[in-house]
């Protein structure tokens, strides 16, 4: 067990090194002068000059790179080159709304998949199998952003249930809350959704033709019992990988989303970063982005391996 | 198609008592000896076909066969004989798109046709399986006692924790050694024997009165099968359970079958008492199978079973089976001409007492 | 052959492995002759993916975008920047069947005409990550050792960031425009190419063929081009629908965030981008170029899921898993 999360981690830490390293360069790879470019035709010589020092620019690569690591790893991103205030707290206010999102819409992808991959599985080239099918081809084709304009156009627009975008925090009313949460969390859980339809799909169809379950049925327990303990219990294992992967993609993929829908998170945050060529908040989103994908990988990685005692022992015998 | 089925068909008073010397008498040819009329199973005219793409394809065409309590029936044929789907169907373990039709009772009741909920009820509870792979047949996420616990549970509503105990108790009945931890065990934790230990526990979890072993050995290694039958022997002497070897080895089942019925395509080619089976075999297919055995010390079967030692060729497809006997593509003797076109009934061996072969073919000196 | 069998040898057993045992039972071994072999392997495909009439559709999708993406300035009714003073925002009528936008342009023509900006970035884009990734994946494939390792690590770092966020974040580097959110597709997707290359190459690169021209001295060039690369290509085409798929999907939300195809050109997310802003008051603005954006995407989806089934049944596990991420 233990050497398998060490090779694990070890993994890990060296992707996250290269990681790093790329996320560094966008600074370094920027045609012209990064702190020009942020300036534009704002501020004085001696501000830049000032911004210039404090990002320690003038430094090699190598002592720019290990300082820039260095605080990072304290938790110090560097000082936006825009608004001055710190990159790690611009992030930490955006962090709530993002999560919020990507949860919901991974909640969203499971209501759809568990079900309708199950129904599928369970009755092969019937009706609601078919609609699976092309659901989910479709839910995978379909462009988000597009998908989201269409509901703020029929549920905020026409109908008027629904606000047509911005965010409100948890505590500050759970009601609103939901009400600005439910279009941009199904825009963005959909495409999650079809793969995992797929995948639910696929996954239990390969369980129901185990051996085991036929010898459960044997057994003379009763048609729920099996579906429960000997099909889906299986079957839902393997998800843990796969949904988790999409919880990745969606805490740090959600920009679109976040743009259609006003929804002041992280992929908001980016995407102005880069319009208002404010590199150092940049790099920090990315890096954050990054770690988040390799972390939320990582733990299911190790969360699966917790979870199915096959691979459990198989990996400690190895 | 009906008149040239399965056995049943073709024999007169099936039921009567009376001597057992001939297929009039006991239970017909279908049924380990002795012990007439009390068979707990006793199936009739079987016959069992997938819808495929292709057609239906007819896997069972009519066998016959009681199991008594206490004693053993071997069914052996090879791989798409038929000899498993015809268990499997009667107790609803098969896909929808199986159709079933013949008759077979368990105490007395029809199984062909019962509902999904009333079959379950027999599942476990009044027939037992062992499967061929122990590996597989054990759910690999849950601990062997979970899946002890759940065939209990599934007949008799007993408290968690009294399941566990009693799950503690079969382990120990099957041989496995320091049971109780190793209710807590996974089965890939335990050894391939140790594992059909647990499946013949689970199976005898319901209390049944007929075990089905479904190539219940041919997972495993040589040392480890004769444990495992002599198991499955002790525990059908302590139960009284009737007993159903379904293998393609002959080997297998030459010490412990009282009756042994060979299928090819679905059909009975020959049946009979193990002696009569095993000493003087009718069929060219069962001749064939015995040639595949190894033989010690019989000079006479040494000498026969050169021509047939192995047999060329695969079992005609279930969708389109022959019009004659369904092993004369692939029969070495071709007898009569008669094998071709007509499909040969189930008759007395001319001299047996307890045999019946579907043959049109008599080895000289039989 | 029976006959034969019967007599020969004290022992028989030679007789059943001898393929013509076989011949009584007909149907088993002619079945094995209907299948074709002598058919090249692109011609068997094509006939079995013509028996699928999901993939049939999605051709015929896919050969009208082409036609209109080539023929689209002669098809439109109107030019892509004509504008009608005094007919801005109209909807759908018999002069404007899309209506019109906020300039007064026709929706219409500029769906048509956005065809080619689609395909032309999704083709090139999908190239240049065919090209790289294939070469990555060939050389890390067939020479393994550090080689592999080398270049696989640094694919999974690439792998490491969300494939729209890199997309924006190279674009913050080179710039805005077109030809950077090619280049920037292209990067983006990469990494699977040379994952998806590097696993069919480990699978075939001990085939005897490739072990036997190896043996008679062949140079490991000439080796990978001619003998590797041809039997390890089902899963790399597959692949390469499925991508573009995504290229198109990406393409469109890089220009609807305004940094990939800029004004005044038709690109279908930048309109998408533009008719946000009207949506409740033309509706026709954003809805058209979405539908054209569904189709098209759907299309190569769906045709990437039918070849899988033809080329490469096994790999299902890249789709279903980390590559379809957006």
């Amino acid at each position: 067990m233990s050497g398998y999360v060490l090779r694990r981690l070890l993994q890990a830490v060296i992707v996250l090194i290269g990681v790093s390293i790329l996320v560094f360069a966008i600074m370094h790879l920027v045609p012209g002068d990064p702190i020009r470019q942020a300036l534009g035709t704002r501020g004085t010589e001696a501000t830049y000059l000032a911004m210039r020092e404090r990002a320690g620019l003038d430094d090699p690569l190598v002592v720019q790179y290990f300082n820039w690591i260095g605080n990072a790893l304290t938790g110090d991103l560097g000082v936006s080159f825009r608004s001055g205030r710190p990159v790690s707290e611009l992030i930490l206010e955006r962090v709530p709304a993002t999560v919020s999102l990507a949860l919901a819409a991974i909640v969203v992808a499971l209501l759809i998949a568990i079900p309708l991959g199950t129904i599928s599985a369970l009755r092969p080239r019937s009706v609601v199998d078919w609609f699976a099918t092309v659901s989910s081809q479709a839910g995978l084709s379909i462009p988000d952003f597009w998908m989201g304009i269409m509901f703020i156009l029929i549920f905020a627009g026409t109908l008027g249930w629904l606000p047509s975008g911005g965010y409100v925090g948890l505590t500050d009313d759970p009601v609103e809350w939901a009400r600005h949460l439910i279009m941009p969390a199904i825009t963005a859980g959909v495409a999650s959704g079809s793969i995992l339809t797929r995948f639910v799909r696929s996954s239990v169809l390969e369980a129901l033709g185990q051996d085991h379950v036929r010898a459960a049925r044997a057994k003379g327990m009763r048609a729920r019992d099996v579906l429960t303990w000997h099909v889906l219990r299986n079957a839902m294992l393997p998800l843990v990988t796969v949904g988790g992967v999409q919880l990745a993609y969606l805490l740090s993929g959600v920009v679109i989303v976040e743009i259609v829908f006003a929804w002041p998170g992280l992929g908001q945050m980016a995407l102005q970063a880069v319009e208002g060529r404010d590199y150092s908040l940049l790099q920090g989103a990315v890096l954050l982005f990054a770690v988040i994908f390799l972390v939320v990988n990582l733990v299911v990685d190790l969360l699966y391996a917790k979870l199915d005692p096959r691979i459990r022992y198989q990996r400690a015998g190895s | 198609m009906m008149a040239v089925g399965g056995p049943a068909a073709d024999r007169p008073g099936g039921a009567g008592p009376g001597s057992a010397d001939g297929p009039g008498g006991g239970a017909g040819p279908g049924g380990a000896d002795g012990a007439a009329g009390s068979a707990v199973l006793a199936v009739r005219d079987l016959r069992v076909a997938f819808r495929t793409r292709r057609g239906l394809a007819h896997v069972v065409n009519g066998i016959s066969y009681d199991v008594p309590p206490g004693r053993t029936l071997a069914i052996v044929g090879e791989s798409g004989s038929g000899k498993s789907v015809g268990i499997l169907a009667l107790l609803g373990l098969l896909p929808a798109t199986t159709q079933v039709w013949g008759s077979a009772t368990f105490d007395g009741a029809e199984l062909v046709g019962r509902s999904e909920d009333k079959l379950r009820q027999v599942r476990g509870a009044g027939i037992g399986m062992v499967f061929q792979d122990p590996m597989t047949s054990l759910n690999p996420v849950l601990t062997v006692g979970r899946q002890v616990v759940e065939a209990i549970r599934a007949h008799q509503s007993v408290p968690k924790a009294a399941a566990r105990s009693r799950a503690a108790e079969l382990l120990a009945e099957v041989g496995i050694p320091d049971p109780a931890s190793r209710l807590d065990a996974y089965p890939h934790e335990l050894s391939g024997g140790m594992r059909q230990r647990v499946m013949i526990a689970v199976a005898l979890a319901g209390e049944p009165r007929v075990l089905i072993a479904d190539e219940a050995t041919t997972a495993l290694d040589v040392t480890v099968q004769a444990q495992i039958l002599e198991l499955i022997r002790r525990l059908q002497d302590e139960r009284g359970m009737g007993v159903v070897w379904i293998t393609h080895d002959l080997g297998v089942v030459a010490g412990i079958a009282d009756h042994v019925l060979v299928m090819y395509a679905g059909r009975t080619v020959e049946e009979g008492s193990a002696a009569e089976m095993f000493g003087a075999p009718v069929h060219p297919y069962t001749r064939g199978l015995l040639g595949a055995m190894p033989v010690v010390d019989d000079p006479r079967t040494a000498r026969e079973r050169d021509p047939l030692l192995t047999i060329p060729g695969l079992p005609p497809d279930p969708v389109a089976l022959p019009a004659g006997c369904a092993f004369f593509p692939r029969c070495p003797i071709r007898a009569d001409e008669r094998c071709a076109h007509e499909v040969p009934p189930l008759t007395p061996v001319a001299g047996g007492r307890r045999h019946w072969a579907a043959t049109f073919y008599s080895p000289e000196g039989a | 052959m029976n006959d034969e069998t019967r007599g020969g040898g004290p022992t028989g057993a030679a007789g059943p492995t001898q393929p013509g045992a076989t011949d009584r039972l007909g149907a088993t071994d002619r079945l094995d002759v209907v299948g074709d072999k002598h058919r090249p392997r692109w011609q068997e495909t094509l006939l079995l993916l013509a028996r699928n009439p999901m993939a049939v559709a999605a051709s015929l999708v896919l050969l009208l975008l082409v036609l209109v993406g080539v023929l689209g300035e002669w098809l439109a009714p109107y030019g892509y920047n004509e504008q009608f003073v005094g007919g801005q925002l109209e909807s759908p009528s018999t002069d404007h069947w899309f209506g019109t936008d906020e300039f007064g342009r026709d929706v219409f023509s500029r769906v048509l005409m956005g065809a080619e900006v689609s395909l032309r970035v999704g083709a090139v884009a999908v190239g240049i990550s065919l090209v790289a990734g294939v070469l990555i994946g060939l050389f890390a494939g067939y020479f393994g050792r550090w080689l592999d390792d080398a270049l696989m690590r640094f694919m999974d770092m690439l792998f490491a960031f969300p494939a729209l966020l890199m997309a924006i974040a190279v674009l913050a580097i080179l710039g805005r425009g077109e030809n950077n959110a090619m280049i920037a597709i292209g990067i983006v997707y990469t990494p699977i190419f040379a994952r998806v290359t590097r696993a069919s190459v480990l699978s075939v690169r001990e085939e005897v063929f490739i072990r036997a021209s190896r043996a008679s001295g062949a140079g490991s060039l000439r080796i990978i081009f001619r003998h590797v690369l041809p039997n390890a290509a089902p899963p790399i085409i597959v692949q390469t629908t499925i991508s573009l798929a995504f290229a198109i999907l990406s393409e469109a939300a890089l220009s609807f965030v305004g940094l990939g195809t800029q004004p005044p050109n038709p690109s279908w997310g930048l309109m998408l981008s533009e008719g946000r802003g009207f949506v409740e008051h033309a509706w026709w603005m954003a809805l058209f170029p979405g539908l054209a954006i569904f189709f098209v995407v759907l299309a190569f989806n769906v045709l990437g899921d039918a070849l899988r089934d033809v080329l490469d049944p096994r790999q299902r596990s890249v789709l279903t898993g980390k590559g379809a991420g957006r």
